[in-house]
């Protein structure tokens, strides 16, 4: 999972404005395959956490109605140049992914 | 000394959590909540029996969205203590959308997408110190975002 996820973190003063796109299928299990007609099994995040220098910011649970390549901003106060922020999720089928960025 | 360099590569990554996700999701997936299929059975299993309207809480969503598989929703939370944001489209097979647990160091705003199935109202609630609060926004819908 090299690129299941692209993140980008802008420092205004100690606020940290985060964006995090997940490359994910996000599929409803109501979806059929145009193809075989046969429906597209349940396949989506369940759970996203955040993270600055190693501490838990946000901690998501999501559904399967979060749109496909799921796109988050959020915002850390209290955040300087070379302080790491992460992000992490987790779907259905237990697959994971993880992205860091230092702040600059 | 390339096989050392990448070796280190490796380590950083691994110190930094990169390769270690897993523990991190503390939270359990409520799974009743996003289950739930009746608007009253989402609000009973996120706790919400009753919400107070709130003008403290402000949400921008699109009044018609042309594609409810991307329905960019923005919110802000001006009420003190903040802990937890829920987004629920009122008319999904399953209305929950998404729960997102607000921690210390983090601003009381959330922007992402969302699917809708049709028409219908875009509700944020916010728990702050324990109560329910909810603001909320018809959305329409010209192609849903569900099936198809």
């Amino acid at each position: 999972m090299a690129d299941a996820m692209k993140i980008r973190a802008q420092l205004q003063g100690d606020l940290a404005d985060v964006k995090v796109l997940m490359f994910h299928p996000m599929e409803t299990g109501l979806r059929k395959d145009a193809v075989s007609g046969e429906i597209i099994p349940l396949h989506f995040i369940q759970r996203v956490v955040a993270t600055h220098n190693g501490k838990t910011v946000m901690n998501a649970q999501w559904s399967r109605a979060v749109s496909k390549n799921p796109f988050i901003n959020f915002r850390i106060r209290g955040a300087k140049t070379g302080d790491k922020v992460a992000i992490s999720w987790e779907d259905n089928n237990g697959e994971t992914a993880s992205i860091e960025t230092t702040l600059n | 000394m390339r096989a050392l360099a990448l070796g280190g590569a490796y380590a950083a990554a691994f110190a930094a959590g990169c390769l270690r996700p897993v523990y991190l999701f503390a939270a359990e997936w409520n799974k009743a909540a996003f289950d739930a299929k009746a608007l009253a059975d989402t609000m009973k299993n996120i706790g919400a029996g009753s919400a107070t309207d709130s003008d403290q809480i402000q949400l921008k969503a699109p009044e018609i969205a042309e594609n409810g598989a991307i329905v960019p929703v923005e919110i802000t939370s001006r009420i003190p203590d903040t802990q937890t944001i829920y987004i629920v489209a009122d008319k999904n097979p399953q209305p929950l959308v998404a729960i997102f647990e607000i921690q210390p160091g983090l601003e009381p705003f959330i922007s992402t997408r969302i699917k809708m199935g049709e028409s219908s109202k875009v509700r944020v609630l916010v728990k702050a110190a324990g109560k329910f609060y909810v603001t909320s926004q018809e959305v329409k819908v010209t192609i849903g975002g569900c099936g198809g």
